[in-house]
């Protein structure tokens, strides 16, 4: 089941620029969040924070707190803890490319040490078919590389790797920029499906997109959230002058 | 007017064009004319003394015809797999940290130019070296010191492939796509595990092809050999005593008074070249089995 994530005086830097100032933010369970904003606003920063990816850049810190469920995340636990709960998929596909489609699935997992191979076959094929990848692959789970898939199904299948580690929330940046609206419409299905197990979290430069998949919807702007609130009242009655600008494309 | 000055450059362009194309075929042809003529040379001037006597005796006393290099090739291999197992854990092994571990630390810096200087050290310099560490030295405790052995060999040609798996392990490593390491970092994988079991493995073949390159080149070595392997005419496999090596005997006979053994010095340079390759080819076939469709 999903959880729900609250955000408090979250600032974050890289070097000395201060990528995100004060962001406070509640994104209720089993619910999809989208964030929108120009390139460079944070909302990709502000996604790295959630499972801590951020500090993975070595000039990079962050400051406040964010609790996913009942877990502070940047005083209970490490790191790899919290990635193992809030699962991630990137912007541009990324399978790892030496691996079968099977080991892609399985890879969270065998690499923090599970070896139960009856119990991996069903995982996998329970991530494959949450990520609508299943029907397509199946013949060839251990015979191809995930690196020979198109790029719309090398997204899906990265959403089945995060899947299958059996997180509490999917954390997307920007999950479609690569792909063509085909691929773009079976994830934001996808997307629908998902909703009912997990907390999702989607970075979107569609806005389309974010009116299409998500409740809420939170407007950044120069390391700031500007404003937050059901996304059908971003989109038609939004409160602050600057999300009115944005949304009507008078700048972004 | 314009339409002459569009035909002109495109005149010029196909020009260049069939210019840069032969100048390429030119090159192309000067990189694999020496190795043909080399080939060709040692088929003409070996082929005719390797006979079954060549791979399975050992050479034959002073002044007497026939023999062979059974000892040497078997010693190759001895030393061979002795410098592999010093040269190619620890090059991988410094490689890696290079990479993934120490980017930028002062430490990395320091191995990183070590590494490039021991590449420049002639190899002779490594033989002494080898030759003051474990051929000169007499440790009563230590038996394997003091004295002539494959085991200094091994050691002098080991520390010669370090710099060559070191260096080309860290350049595959950073060519790993970020992507590829977050992908990792972001299903909870702690960082070591992801280097080991992602990174390095993504890199593999590369890494595998910068082994195979300084294998196959101390597998010609001669210098560093001279004081410590030593060379042998008789049968010996053992760590602890002088042992035969292609190159060493191949040098020996190339400067021999006889015409028997300078044809065998020939059908010797053949032998370890063919049996390079070879072992090069085995290692890519082996390693190459398990790649998936879709991977080149």
């Amino acid at each position: 089941m999903g959880v729900s994530i609250e955000v408090q005086n979250l600032n974050a830097w890289y070097g000395t620029n201060h990528t995100l100032q004060d962001i406070n933010l509640n994104i209720p369970a089993n619910h999809a969040t989208a964030l929108i904003g120009p390139s460079g606003c944070g909302k990709s920063t502000f996604v790295r924070c959630l499972n801590r990816m951020h500090e993975t850049n070595p000039i990079a810190r962050a400051t406040g707190t964010v609790r996913i469920g009942d877990l502070d995340i940047y005083a209970d636990a490490k790191p790899v803890e919290i990635r193992r709960r809030v699962g991630m998929v990137f912007q541009r596909p990324n399978p790892f490319p030496t691996m079968s489609i099977y080991d892609n699935v399985a890879a969270g997992l065998k690499l923090n040490g599970y070896s139960d191979h009856k119990h991996l076959d069903e995982i996998v094929e329970k991530s494959l078919k949450n990520s609508a990848l299943w029907d397509e692959v199946k013949d060839d789970l251990r015979k191809k590389s995930g690196a020979s898939l198109s790029g719309g199904q090398q997204q899906r299948l990265c959403i089945a790797r995060a899947l299958a580690v059996d997180p509490e929330v999917l954390l997307m940046d920007e999950p479609c920029s690569a792909l063509d609206p085909v691929s773009t419409s079976k994830i934001e299905d996808l997307i629908f499906q998902l909703k009912a197990q997990y907390t999702i979290v989607i970075v979107t430069h569609n806005m389309q997109q974010a009116a299409r998949v998500a409740e809420n919807t939170g407007f950044f702007l120069n390391g700031r959230m500007v404003e937050y609130d059901a996304t059908h009242k971003i989109f038609t009655n939004p409160s602050d002058k600057r999300t009115e600008d944005y949304i009507t494309g008078r700048f972004g | 007017m314009s339409t002459s000055a569009f035909e002109l450059r495109s005149k010029f362009r196909a020009l260049t064009d069939h210019t840069v194309t032969v100048l390429a075929v030119v090159a192309t042809i000067l990189v694999i004319v020496p190795l043909a003529v080399i080939f060709a040379e040692l088929i003409y001037k070996g082929l005719s003394s390797l006979n079954w006597d060549f791979f399975t005796k050992v050479p034959a006393p002073e002044g007497e015809t026939g023999g062979g290099m059974a000892n040497a090739i078997v010693g190759s291999a001895v030393l061979l797999g002795v410098a592999s197992v010093i040269g190619i854990p620890i090059g991988i092994g410094s490689g890696v940290y290079l990479a993934e571990f120490g980017r930028g630390t002062k430490l990395a810096n320091a191995v990183r130019f070590t590494a490039d200087v021991l590449n420049g050290v002639p190899s002779i310099v490594m033989g002494v070296t080898a030759y003051a560490l474990i051929v000169a030295p007499h440790i009563s405790w230590l038996p394997f010191l003091g004295h002539f052995s494959a085991l200094s060999g091994g050691v002098a040609l080991g520390i010669m492939m370090i710099p060559t798996v070191c260096r080309s392990t860290e350049e595959m490593l950073l060519m790993v796509p970020h992507a590829v390491r977050e992908a990792a970092l972001g299903l909870g994988v702690p960082n070591w595990r992801s280097v080991l079991s992602i990174t390095v493995k993504t890199a593999s073949p590369g890494i595998i092809t910068g082994c195979m390159l300084a294998f196959a080149r101390v597998a010609g070595e001669t210098a560093p050999l001279l004081f410590t392997a030593l060379g042998n005419q008789f049968w010996s496999t053992s760590l602890n005593e002088p042992i035969a090596a292609l190159p060493l005997q191949i040098f020996i006979y190339a400067n021999s008074p006889y015409e028997d053994q300078r044809r065998m010095a020939w059908a010797g340079a053949l032998v370890l070249i063919v049996l390079i390759v070879l072992a090069v080819s085995l290692v890519r076939y082996v390693t190459s089995r398990g790649v998936l469709k879709g991977n080149s």
